[in-house]
Order: structure tokens, then sequence, then C-alpha cells
């Protein structure tokens, strides 16, 4: 009898999950890390491996960090839109390139066309730890002192570069 | 007024499958003949209102009514007549239809194949299957209506997503319907047999050709959409992890563990409980895979348009299904009593280790799938998980299974000995060793991956022609051997096929991105393509760049390739059309990209490919499919059920 109830146990915990899941936008999650200071990291550039990148690099200027793989679906879909905002030179985009190979990620680059100023490695994925990154993409908005304003989860779209992202760039950029 | 009558007809199914589901299995309980007596009529009425909604639908569809919503939201004037049909399947609605569709077919199916069963048997079945339509009706009817009219009727329609436009897409929604669906019947004969009491040998004979008919159709129904997105999509990729593909994938690894497990309940009365539980999670994944795909709780490149009260809906469906078979299940399990036992080498044994692991496998791949939703639930984020976590977690699960396969055609049932099967299959074992390390030096470049995938591949192989060759020796009159036996065997080299098509694919393929304008050459694999041109062409609904592309191999043109870049009038977005040179050992792709530059002499991105063996992956499936329908049309299925007792276990023969 209690062996046979494990596959009614096992489901229900299910169900409750996928309850819990309907309910979420599964976009929307605020970050802990807003208003605090960007982590520093140092690592190489994609497309130049004997120059190194810091964080500190782009202290003075409001920046956009946008973490990708050649592996990740979503950022296919984020690609285009990236692609628009670049044209607009807004502000500097850098690209972390997640957990992926490099070829692949030149590949990739290479096939869907470069909207990042500067595209940086993070191979082994610490650097999105120390960002939090759970997958990606993920975008984060820093600041001229350096402090993350803003953290998108999942892929930019227009609307949050129109609602959200834009605005923001503009009153930080005074 | 078409449009009205498929709607009516939709009400009219929907009284029927509650008139059948409650006759069908209360009459079945209490033996109440004259009850009993509706349930193949029953379904039968219900197959029929069923598809004459379904034609009205398809009328509306051909005929291009807009005032119907579902219709002006997707198809257009100008779509070709395939795909006004084809359409019909093209959108949530009627992917709902066609699902409840294929459910009648199976419940026609039933109540034609059905005239050595015991009456009350089938009243229980088809009474259980007419509930599960009553499910889906009403989904359909309050949530998800195909027939809604506009009251502005647009002049024309939003068209068809230009991704599915596509001769793909009038095979491979249906058969894989066809396989989601069918698991209903197996599902059904279980809680058939649990509600009875009875899970007896008779019962496992009974759901064993429809488990393998759902198999098959899942089989196919996923091998064409593997090989829709390799040519559509214009990666060149054949498998990518994406939660609306795992959903058809979970189905079918618990389906495979079913179809073996029926085996071992039907010739040995083991497993009994086992067998159940997985009848139950086979069309239960079959379920959830569709509250995943159609409630947008997780992100898919099949991004449908999501509706959170129809999330709800089938999230309660689900629950009340399922958690009714299992409660049942917990309540009727301590009465099944397992027949016999078996020694620790054995067929059973074999049997049991790879069923394990099978359903180890689906677990793994749901939780990769779900994790996502779960940590959301959790409030620790949102995360999307990719092919490293899937190919890192699933590859070495299969191995094992690869590897024990044969072992278990070999081994007896009851008991074998070690030492015996040891000196039996260690020839084998050593040729294929030998055969699949040395094989990849031929392809140019020793890896031990590739080197591992044909070890296991000419295992598989080599194992079941030895045990062809045993078989026959040992039988005077070859004909005597059941067909079911051929398709078993001819089932599990189509996996060796395909492993040997996964791994060329995984360890050879080579792909370059270039820039390239009229003239340039390219190389990759030993072809050469040379652009000669870029001319536009007007489709029915699109504009169309189109590259000739010439594929030359030692200096000799081979043939003339035409990729295309199409813009449909509807969508901005490019779809690429991907030229597929294939031979059985080897495919060349080439695919055009961006226009990088404009002027007198424009230059393109292109993408070319060369795919040694990657048809083998398709072709495996087709072995396995047709294996399977030998095994599903063997001759003892439609014996009378009074001489199901007397037959005797066939020795060296899992059929």
């Amino acid at each position: 009898m209690k062996k046979a109830m494990i596959p009614l146990g096992i489901f229900l915990v299910l169900v409750v999950f996928l309850a819990i899941g309907l309910t979420r936008d599964p976009r929307e999650v605020p970050s802990p890390l807003i208003n605090k200071a960007a982590p520093a990291f140092t690592t190489t550039r994609l497309q130049a491996a004997d120059q190194p990148f810091s964080a500190k690099d782009m202290l003075g200027q409001v920046w956009l960090l946008n973490t990708w793989a050649s592996w990740c679906v979503a950022c296919r879909q984020e690609h285009p839109v990236l692609m628009e905002f670049a044209k607009t030179k807004t502000l500097p985009i850098v690209g972390l390139d997640y957990k992926d190979k490099e070829t692949d990620g030149l590949k990739w680059l290479a096939r869907f066309g470069n909207p990042y100023d500067i595209t940086v490695t993070d191979k082994d994925g610490r650097i999105g730890i120390d960002y939090g990154v759970y997958g990606v993409p993920e975008s984060f908005l820093i600041d001229k002192a350096g402090v993350i304003r803003y953290k998108q989860i999942g892929p930019v779209t227009e609307e949050a570069l129109r609602d959200k992202i834009i605005p923001l760039v503009r009153e930080l950029q005074k | 007024m078409i449009p009205e009558i498929g709607h009516f007809a939709l009400i009219l199914a929907l009284f029927v499958a509650l008139a059948l589901g409650l006759l069908g299995v209360i009459g079945g309980q209490q033996g109440r003949d004259d009850w009993m007596a509706l349930a193949r009529p029953g379904a039968q009425a219900l197959w029929l209102l069923t598809a004459f909604s379904f034609g009205c639908l398809t009328y509306a569809f051909y005929t291009n009514d807009f005032s119907v919503s579902y219709v002006a939201q997707h198809s257009n004037s100008k779509l070709p007549g395939l795909y006004r049909v084809a359409g019909v399947w093209g959108g949530h609605e009627g992917s709902l239809l066609l699902w409840h569709f294929m459910l009648t077919s199976w419940m026609l199916a039933v109540s034609i194949f059905s005239r050595q069963l015991p009456d009350a048997m089938v009243s229980r079945v088809l009474g259980l299957l007419g509930l599960v339509a009553v499910g889906f009706l009403l989904f359909m009817l309050i949530t998800s209506n195909p027939f809604l009219r506009l009251s502005d009727v647009p002049t024309d329609g939003r068209d068809l997503n230009p991704l599915l436009q596509d001769p793909g897409l009038v095979f491979h929604p249906p058969m894989l319907y066809m396989g989601y669906v069918g698991f209903a019947v197996p599902f059904a004969f279980s809680i058939a047999a649990l509600l009875n009491g009875r899970l007896d040998a008779a019962w496992a004979r009974w759901s064993r050709p429809w488990a393998t008919a759902a198999w098959i159709f899942l089989t196919l129904g996923i091998a064409l959409g593997s090989w829709w997105a390799y040519y559509e999509l214009g990666w060149g990729g054949w498998w990518f992890w994406d939660p609306v593909e795992n959903a058809s994938f979970l189905p079918w690894l618990v389906g495979t563990a079913l179809m073996h497990s029926l085996a071992v309940t039907e010739k040995r009365g083991l497993f009994r409980n086992w067998t159940i539980v997985l009848a139950i999670t086979a069309f239960s994944l079959s379920l959830l895979g569709t509250f995943l795909v159609r409630s947008g709780v997780l992100t898919s490149v099949h991004a449908f348009a999501s509706d959170p009260k129809r999330g709800v809906f089938i999230l309660l469906f689900l629950s009340v299904v399922v958690g009714g078979s299992l409660t049942l299940f917990a309540m009727r399990a301590s009465k099944v009593r397992s027949g016999g036992s078996f020694a620790l080498v054995s067929r059973e044994t074999f049997l049991l280790v790879n069923n394990v692991l099978l359903t180890t496998a689906a677990a793994s791949v749901l939780l990769g799938t779900l994790y996502p939703l779960i940590v959301d639930a959790l409030n620790l984020g949102k995360l999307s998980v990719g092919p490293p976590y899937f190919n890192s977690v699933f590859a070495p699960i299969m191995v094992p299974v690869l590897l024990f396969m044969v072992v278990g055609s070999f081994a007896r049932w009851k008991s074998d000995s070690a030492t015996e099967l040891a000196k039996r299959l260690s020839p084998v074992g050593i040729a294929s060793v030998v055969l699949g390390s040395t094989a990849p030096l031929l392809a140019g470049a020793w890896s031990a991956l590739a080197a591992l995938g044909l070890t296991l591949a000419f295992w598989i192989v080599l194992a079941s022609l030895l045990q062809i060759y045993q078989q026959l020796r040992n039988t005077v009159n070859w004909k005597s051997t059941p067909i079911s036996y051929w398709g078993m065997h001819l089932a599990h080299v189509g996996i060796a096929v395909c492993v040997v098509g996964i791994t060329m694919v995984k360890g050879y393929e080579t792909e370059k991105d270039v820039r390239m304008v009229i003239g340039d050459t390219v190389s990759v694999g030993g072809y050469t393509f040379r652009l000669t041109g870029i001319r536009t062409e007007a489709g029915p609904n699109y504009h169309a760049d189109v590259g000739d592309v010439e594929l030359i191999r030692e200096d000799r043109v081979l043939r003339t390739l035409h990729p295309e870049k199409r813009i449909y009038f509807s969508s901005t977005m490019p779809m690429t059309e991907a030229a597929i040179d294939t031979s059985l050992v080897r495919d060349v792709y080439v695919s055009l990209g961006e226009r990088l530059e404009d002027g007198k002499n424009p230059a393109w991105a292109m993408r070319v490919y060369h795919k040694p063996f990657i048809t083998w992956i398709w072709g495996g499936c087709l072995l396995m499919a047709l294996g399977g329908a030998m095994a599903a049309l063997d001759r003892r299925y439609r014996k009378k059920a009074a001489s199901f007792a007397a037959t005797p276990v066939k020795n060296g023969a899992l059929v």
C-alpha cells in the first residue's frame, strides 16, 4: 500500500509546482543586485584574446552588460532587438559570452551579426555566478559609478527597451 | 452556417461522450448487457460527430471563411490550397480539435478490432476513453472554440505562420498527435483492469498491440519533426532539447519501457504493478506535454499564444485524470499478485534494468524541462536549461541501455547462466570493439566518443544477427518463427542505425559560415560550392531570393542547389529554405543568410554544412517503426480469448 502511494505523491508535488508556475510571469523577478555595485571582473575579449577587459574600464559611462551564449535559444529571439538597439548608439553594450566555446561564440556573431561594442568571455561561468545569472539571456544596466540599476531577465524586448531601459539610460546619462 | 453546424456537432459529441463514459464504465462494472451494448456504437457515433466537425472547420479554411476568428488568424486568401487544409491544425484551437479527432479515431479502431475481447472489457475501455474525450471537448467548448465568429469580418486573414508553411505541417502534427493520444488506449486498458481487479496475461496481451501502435506513430512523428526542423530552420541542427521536443520525447521513452514491460507481464506474469505505472505515466506525460505547450508556463521556440484560463483548465483535467488513476492504483496495487520468480541472470533482469534506465532517462529529461518552472515557483529566479545539461545527463544513461538491449534478447526467461551468456556473446563483443574502434580511422580522425558510439552500434547489429542465426538453426521450419520476432530485431537494428547517424554527425560534421560574392567558392568535407548567381522570385504569398550554387567534387559539377531566403507578405521575419543534397552516407546543406552588401556585386552570408550519415538518424527511426508494425501485426493478437491460456512460452524469442 505504502509503496503504491509513491507515484501519487510525486504527482501531487508536481501539480503544486505546475499550479504555482501558472500564476507566475516567468520573466519578472527582482534581483538582489539592484542598486549594488556591479561585481568587478577581469577577463579576455572574445575576438582578441590578448586584450584584457575589466568592468572598471567602463567607469564613467552608462553601459549594458548582456549575457548570451551560442547554445541559447532565447538569445536568438533577443538578437534582432539588440541589433536594432545597437544601431541607435544609445550606450555601449558589452556582451558576455556565458559558458560557451569561443569558436561557437565567434561563429554565432559572424552568423547573426554583432550588436556588441565589446564582447568578453565567461568560459567557466564564474562572472555569471557573481552577477547571479540563472540563465541566459540576462542583461544588467550599470551606471557611471558602476552600480547596477536595472536587470532584464530573459530576452530584451522592444517594450522593455522603450518603457524601461531607454528612459532609465537617459536619466542616468544626465 | 457551416461553422455553426460544426460547433453544434461538437456539443452533440460532448453529450455522446458523456453518455458513453458513464454507461460504458458503470455498465461494464455491473455487467449490464444493455448498457455495455452501447459502447461500440457510442464510440463510432462520437467519431462520426468529431469527423464531421473537423470537416466543417476544414471547409471553413478551404473556402477562406474569414468570419471565423480562427480561420482569420491562421489563413490567408493567398495561402496555397495544401496549407489551407493543413492550416486547420496550424494553431491552438485546431490542434485541439485534431487531438480530439485522433482520440476518437483510436476509439473507433478499438471498437472495430476488439471482437476477441470480452464485452465488459471493451465497454470499460471505451467508456474510459469517452471520459477523456469529455475533458477535451469541454476544454475546446469552454476555452478554445475553433468556430467562434467575428462580428467584424476582415477582408483577408492574417496568414499561417510562415515557419509552418511546409509539407512537414501536413504529416508531422497528425503523426505526433496520433502517437501522443494513442497512449490513452493502453492507459484505458490498465485502468479498466484495475477496476476489474484482474491484471492477468490476457490484459497484457490486449494492451500490447495498442501500446506498440501508439509507439510507432510517436516514433514517426518525432522523426518527422526532427527532419522538418533540420531542413526548415536553416541551422542544420536536428534536435534542440526544446521543451516541446522534450514533451514528445518523454512519452516515447516511457512508452518504450511500457512495450517491454508488457512483454514480461504477458509472458511471465511479472512486473504487473510496474506495467500499470508505466501505462499511466506514458499517458500522463502526453497530457503534461499538452499542458506545457498550451499553457505557456515554459518559454520555447514553439511559442504559442498562451492564455492562463487554458492553463488552469488543463491542470485541473490533468489532476483529475492522473490523480484519479494513481489513487485507484494505490488502492488496488496491494491486491495485485506477481506470478513466479526469476534468477538474477535472466531475460527478466535485463528487461527490468533497461526499463529502470529508460525511466531514469525520462525523469532526468523531465527534470531538465521543468527545472526553470520549479526554480521560478520557489522564487529562485528564472533560468533556461540548455543542451549541455541534457547531453551530459542523457547520453551516459543510454550507453548501458544499448549495451543490455541485445543481451536481453539472448538471455533465457527465468534463469540463464552468466558464463554461458558471456561465452556466446564474447566473440560478438570482441568483434564490435575491434570494428568500432577502427571504423573512426576510416572517417579520418579517431575519437573516443565516435569509437564508443560505433562499437555500440556494431554490438547491437552483430548480436542481433547472431541471435537470428541461432534461432534459424534451432527451428526446423523458419516460417514458424513469428513475425513479431523479426519486428523486434528490425527495431533493435533501427536503434543501431540511429546511433551510427548520431555518432557520425556529432563527431564528423563540418560547417562553414562565409561571406560570398558571385563567383566565390567554399569547400567543406571534400565538396566545393560555387555561388553562380542570385535572383529574385515571386511565390504565391512571398518574395524570395534564390541562390544558384554549384556543388562540385573533384572538378565535376554534381548538381546545382537552390537555397532560398523568403520574405512572406504577412511577416517581416525572413525564412530560410535550405538546399540539401542527400545521399546514403552524407548530406551537404547550403543555406542562404543575410545580404551583407548591396551594389553591383552584392555579398551574401552563406552557411554550408557537410553532415555525414545524418539521414541514418531518421532512417533508424523508420526501421524502428517498421519493426514495431511487424510486432503489432502478429497473428497471436487476433486470436480468440479462449485460446490464450494454452499458448506456451516460446524459447529464445521475446515476442
